[in-house]
């Protein structure tokens, strides 16, 4: 059990997210970030599927009231274990009482904006059409539908296979993507691309876009130079994903985030790739993305490339709690 | 007039069947659905208006087996009629009460149409709106039948809280809001409805191929 200390709202139950219930409204929630969730599991010898949670209000605290295993991975925050550093993508273990501190993402050699405690045995909360993953929308889901506040008593699974004292290094820091100095996003031209005036397209595919303070886990809204259609039109509603790129009226894009609504009908200019999902789940508000053209065979090396160090994390946590006896 | 197949990224098709919003092309759309449903590729089909988004269970080397595996599968579709056994077909009627605090926008909507607010809730009230989809939130039924007198452009700038039975229209649409959230449509009433609860074996309480009616209980000036 991990009783919450602090009073900040928006960290949440999240795992990979809801699919199967789209068709009911129910859009897919899940960790802004999911390779930094997948990762933080297979390191402490979870599947990758199991939940954690997601801070993106820093400083953050909360206390251990069994002990266990643990580990932080995403944004770099300067975490304590009983005023002990704590090395980020590492498992640590921790015993009843002690009180873990998150501090505020710092410049580090890759800024991101949201961190994953993840634990041995994962959060234990009920899974809710199919998935633990917080419906904020619904109110579902995660811990009793909404935000942690504090006292919250939130509950750790069992594991008789946690893996202690081992790392990873961040996939920022194996993958980088940059694109004139700024980080880079890879997106897909999605069904209204082509819409767009020339001007347009231009300037959204090479001109830098600020992450603006209107950002959260249903979606970013973009500001940058204003993108206009040769004959703006009115779709009708359909199925959409996190990653699709919109543009309302106004002219400044807005990417759906994971807690985004499962259908839209604002224009659509492109789609994040998948495998870049949680580059963008990490950019910090008021930092600035570009985003970068690119084709399908491109996407799916992009996601062979995130299977791969995942499965290479799976293998080392594997041989790590062998040698150790750990395991 | 050919379907036109898009990527939604990595992760989902959709799949746009032409022609104008009819109830016809819905039932087919929703035999489409049913159909793809039982696709090894797909993990979910999912109906929108006039429209189908398939979520693909794995990312494919290539799409476009798929796509042409969903244009044939289009040509072949039989409109389906829903009925009691495949838990659609049942009418709702909808107390609402339009205008005020209750409405905020239907001043915009009577700016755009030049209909009074007596007419917009008059031309409002009369049709049986067939339910085409469920989306946007857990409950939300996207419906058919609106007259087009009424249509009004989406907001340019998306309200951040619309509250939970939110009567609105967007282009040429309708529905009710069932939860709160944001919206880029214009509210025009509101109605007390419970359209969703996951602890229900069937969580939804609407279902495509159902039909709402709207009932005005007060209109508010």
């Amino acid at each position: 059990m991990i009783e919450i200390l602090s009073d900040t709202a928006l960290a949440t139950v999240q795992d990979l997210g809801r699919t199967g219930a789209l068709r009911m409204g129910v859009g897919f929630a899940g960790a802004m970030d999911d390779l930094a969730l997948s990762a933080g599991n297979l390191l402490l010898g979870n599947d990758e599927t199991e939940a954690a949670i997601e801070v993106q209000i820093f400083p953050f605290a909360l206390r251990f009231l069994t002990g266990g295993v643990f580990a932080i991975t995403g944004a770099a925050c300067g975490a304590t274990l009983d005023g002990a550093p704590v090395l980020p993508w590492w498992s640590v273990a921790v015993e009843a009482g002690q009180i873990l501190r998150l501090g505020v993402p710092g410049p580090a050699a890759w800024r991101g904006s949201r961190a994953y405690i993840c634990v041995a045995g994962g959060i234990d909360v009920p899974v809710v059409l199919g998935s633990r993953s917080t419906q904020l929308r619904g109110a579902f889901g995660g811990h009793q539908g909404r935000a942690l506040r504090q006292h919250d008593l939130v509950p750790v699974g069992r594991t008789d296979r946690p893996v202690v004292g081992f790392g990873l290094i961040a996939p920022a820091v194996v993958e980088p993507l940059l694109q004139d100095g700024v980080p880079a996003i890879r997106v897909l031209k999605a069904a209204e691309h082509d819409l767009y005036t020339a001007d347009s397209l231009e300037a959204f595919w090479s001109q830098p876009w600020r992450i603006t303070p209107q950002s959260d886990r249903y979606g970013y809204r973009l500001s940058g130079p204003s993108l206009a259609m040769a004959t703006p039109i009115e779709l009708r509603s359909h199925g959409i994903v996190p990653g699709v790129i919109q543009v309302p009226q106004g002219g400044q894009p807005i990417v759906q985030m994971r807690d985004a609504q499962p259908t839209g009908g604002y224009p659509k200019i492109g789609t994040v790739i998948g495998a870049d999902l949680w580059r963008l789940g990490q950019a910090p508000i008021g930092s600035h993305i570009r985003f970068v053209c690119s084709d399908w065979a491109e996407a799916v090396a992009a996601a062979a490339r995130n299977r791969a160090y995942l499965d290479d994390v799976r293998r080392l946590a594997l041989l790590h709690g062998c040698q150790t006896g750990e395991g | 007039m050919t379907p036109r197949i898009s990527l939604l990224g990595t992760t989902a098709l959709l799949f746009e069947a032409p022609g104008e919003t009819s109830l016809a092309t819905q039932r087919r759309i929703w035999s489409l659905a049913r159909e793809a449903q039982g696709w090894p590729e797909v993990a979910e089909a999912v109906p929108g208006v006039n429209n189908l988004m398939l979520s693909l269970a794995e990312l494919p080397d290539d799409p476009a087996p798929l796509a042409t595996r969903l244009q044939q599968a289009w040509a072949a579709a039989e409109p389906m009629t829903p009925s009691a056994d495949s838990g659609g077909g049942r009418m709702v009627t909808l107390d609402v009460i339009y205008g005020g605090a209750w409405g905020p926008h239907i001043a915009d909507v009577m700016a755009h149409t030049g209909l009074s607010l007596d007419e917009i809730v008059a031309i409002h009230t009369t049709p049986d709106y067939p339910v085409f989809a469920i989306g946007s939130h857990p409950g939300y039924c996207y419906l058919g039948g609106m007259d087009q007198r009424i249509a009004t452009p989406r907001r340019q700038v998306p309200v951040l809280n619309l509250p939970g039975g939110a009567v609105s229209i967007g282009g040429g649409q309708t529905g009710v809001s069932a939860s709160a959230g944001p919206s880029g449509w214009n509210t025009i009433g509101s109605t007390e409805m419970v359209f969703f609860d996951p602890t229900l074996p069937v969580p939804c309480l609407l279902q495509p191929g159902d039909v709402i009616r709207f009932r005005a209980k007060q209109v508010v000036r």
